[in-house]
């Protein structure tokens, strides 16, 4: 007989997962009353994971651990991400609530569905395995086609639900050809397995080579970087907001991070091969990101394509293939995650006469009817686009300058050009805020849940640079577990 | 073995044949019933290949559920499938062309095909003579990959929870039977005695 296989490394996964079915019990038996309870319940139990996956990591330190048959990986950038997700799903939660109730529709599935996706996240950070990572991958994906499409009544909301369903499907089944191309002509699923075999950096035949290319595109659609960005202006501006906010955050760090894993564990032996696509893509979505963006009218568009452009620049660190371009990943989506839930929340507020307004001109004259959301929203923008002393300008320096030290200067020159043209659009929606007319004041009050988190992230992004010592030693440790010696 | 090498024979025919008969029948409902005959030829060839667990499965999920459900929907719904199948000639060519470039690719792919070294050494689950098809899947799938395993049945609950969150809605409007409302209803509720005098009413 086998021995039974060790389930404590999974167990802040299996918390999760058993705390959103205990939730869709106590959801399904107490009925629309419940909604709040459930939802606070659900914040509960992120947090409760949190420390499960935290405690022994601060305890004993985390060592790479590879358990349940080798599908299952616990270490240093799984738990790294795996706070971050839980973080963003968090954060994502509470801005939600009150939306929700607003907008009629509020249903306790909800913060069910955000659990579980959660859970799928957190397994696809920590897969090990092909199988393990398609599995996770799908667990995530298909409760998130479910939430894009939650307002069901909603013309829009349902169209971006079956988009992202469509174009979804679409990338699973070429990450999965991608897969079962690796597995016939390597003969192994296992990321440990495919890493012995390509540890010598030996020659891979086209079949592999289909195999990578097959799989990053797949991985490429999950993170949205162009030319597989289609569905993502699509899915953001039709999906409800706080769906929109959890998209960009959660999902998209799972995915980089996943891709990180893929391409550095088990292909890192293939660096030469696949380091050219990681190039060409990460040009290509720094480069969209900032001129498809300027045309845009609607805020949450506009997202989606910052977004867009954002995952160029994390993937610049991946481009470079050196623990301080690792870092560099690391460090981005970490502050990437606070401002862009800062700025989903600052939309969140964008509410007049009872109906949600979605178009950057409503923002104009914020600082004299709301000169508190004007200064975050503010924040925020300069930010993202990377002024210097906040926290978004040393995302940007941490990845540029792994670009050069690892010889891809160019990489980082097109980097800085296309941030320079992305901060139009972000310093236009500050001057539209601080020298236009303006419109009328937005509907009050915003709700204690959304002002917090509006503040929590402000916070963190303006003195992220008094005391950046955490994040920085904390990534910097993780990446030299991925390259040792 | 020559009984073998028939069975394989007469199973390949007919299911080949009745996949021809799927696209070219012109009935729906006949369309269905040779996807099932193509199903069980299937299964009959699994059965060849010493898989009888896959056989079995196929029978009981393709034929038992999925199949009869397509039955459901063809049935069910109002399609003109006669309008569906127009231009479907016109579009033989491309889809003939279509397929022949899979065809090349798949040759091409198969020429360049190589074992990696050391490959076999690093497949999971080595093939067992002991054990019997159904228990072999069982231990492997419970043990080896009771991860995916357990994965794949939470996939399967949100899908769940997705298609009611999506399609489930209450309706206050309507009229059911409450029991306990009947229940307790008492007179005084609804009756209401009212003395009318003669020559007083309206």
């Amino acid at each position: 007989m086998t021995a039974a296989p060790d389930f404590l490394p999974v167990l802040p996964e299996m918390f999760l997962g058993a705390s959103g079915m205990v939730l869709l019990i106590v959801g399904a038996y107490a009925g629309a009353r419940a909604i709040r309870a459930v939802t606070w319940l659900a914040v509960l139990a992120l947090a409760a994971t949190a420390a499960i996956l935290l405690y022994p990591a601060w305890t004993a330190g985390v060592t790479r651990q590879v358990s349940l048959f080798g599908m299952f990986v616990t270490d240093g950038l799984g738990v790294f991400t795996q706070t971050l997700v839980i973080i963003g799903s968090l954060l994502s939660l509470l801005i939600a609530m009150r939306f929700n109730e607003r907008e009629g529709i509020a249903r306790f599935e909800f913060p069910v569905l955000v659990l579980i996706a959660t859970a799928g996240m957190m397994m696809m950070i920590a897969a090990n395995d092909l199988i393990a990572l398609y599995l996770g991958l799908e667990l995530q994906s298909l409760a998130l086609y479910v939430l894009a499409a939650f307002a069901r009544d909603d013309v829009r909301s349902t169209e971006a639900g079956l988009k992202y369903f469509v174009l979804g499907a679409v990338a699973s089944g070429m990450l999965l050809f991608g897969a079962s191309m690796v597995y016939g002509f390597a003969g192994t699923t296992s990321f440990d397995g495919l890493a012995k075999l390509f540890a010598g950096g030996g020659a891979a035949g086209v079949g592999l080579i289909t195999g990578i290319v097959f799989i990053s595109v797949g991985l490429a659609f999950k993170v949205s970087a162009v030319p597989f960005h289609m569905w993502t202006p699509d899915v953001y501006e039709g999906a409800p907001t706080p769906v929109t906010a959890f998209f960009s955050i959660a999902p998209k760090i799972a995915a980089l991070t996943l891709f990180l894993r893929v391409m550095l564990q088990p292909f890192g032996g293939l660096f030469g091969d696949w380091q050219q696509i990681i190039w060409a893509i990460s040009v290509a979505s720094m480069a969209w990101g900032a001129f498809a963006a300027i045309a845009q009218r609607n805020i949450k568009r506009l997202m989606a394509y910052s977004s867009i452009g954002h995952v160029g620049y994390a993937l610049i660190g991946l481009a470079a293939g050196t623990a301080a371009g690792v870092r560099g990943v690391l460090v981005y989506i970490a502050i990437y995650l606070f401002m862009n839930v800062g700025t989903f929340a600052g939309i969140l507020c964008m509410r007049r006469n009872g109906k949600m307004v979605e178009g950057i001109d409503d923002l104009a004259g914020l600082s004299r009817t709301h000169p508190a959301l004007a200064l975050a929203l503010a924040i925020f923008m300069f930010s993202l686009a990377g002024i210097p002393p906040l926290a978004g300008f040393f995302g940007k320096l941490y990845v540029f300058m792994a670009a050069i030290d690892a010889g891809l200067p160019v990489l980082a020159v097109i980097g800085v050009l296309t941030s320079v043209v992305g901060a139009y659009y972000y310093l236009r929606i500050v001057k539209l805020m601080y020298f236009d007319e303006a419109q009328g004041a937005f509907d009050r009050p915003f709700g204690g849940e959304v002002a917090a988190v509006l503040l929590v992230c402000a916070v963190a992004i303006l003195f992220f640079i008094a005391w950046p010592g955490p994040l920085l030693n904390g990534a910097d440790a993780v990446a030299a577990t991925l390259f040792p010696g | 073995m020559i009984v073998q090498a028939l069975a394989f024979y007469a199973f390949a025919a007919v299911a080949i044949a009745s996949g021809v008969m799927v696209i070219s029948a012109r009935n729906p409902v006949h369309s269905v019933l040779f996807l099932i005959l193509a199903f069980f030829s299937a299964a009959g060839l699994f059965v060849l290949l010493g898989a009888e667990f896959l056989a079995m499965i196929l029978v009981i999920v393709y034929v038992g559920a999925v199949a009869v459900l397509f039955l459901f929907v063809v049935m069910m719904l109002d399609i003109n499938f006669v309008e569906l199948r127009q231009g479907f000639l016109q579009y033989l060519p491309v889809g003939a062309l279509v397929g022949l470039i899979l065809l090349a690719e798949l040759i091409l792919m198969f020429g360049a095909w190589v074992v990696a070294p050391g490959a076999p050494q690093a497949a999971v689950a080595p093939t067992p003579s002991t054990l019997s098809n159904t228990a072999a899947l069982g231990t492997l799938l419970y043990t080896h990959y009771v991860y995916a395993f357990q994965t794949a049945g939470a996939v399967l609950l949100v899908a769940m929870i997705g298609a009611i969150v999506l399609t489930h809605r209450t309706r206050p409007d309507s009229r059911r039977q409450r029991i306990a409302r009947q229940v307790a209803r008492r007179r005084e509720d609804t009756l209401e005695i009212v003395k009318v005098r003669p020559g007083e009413g309206a």
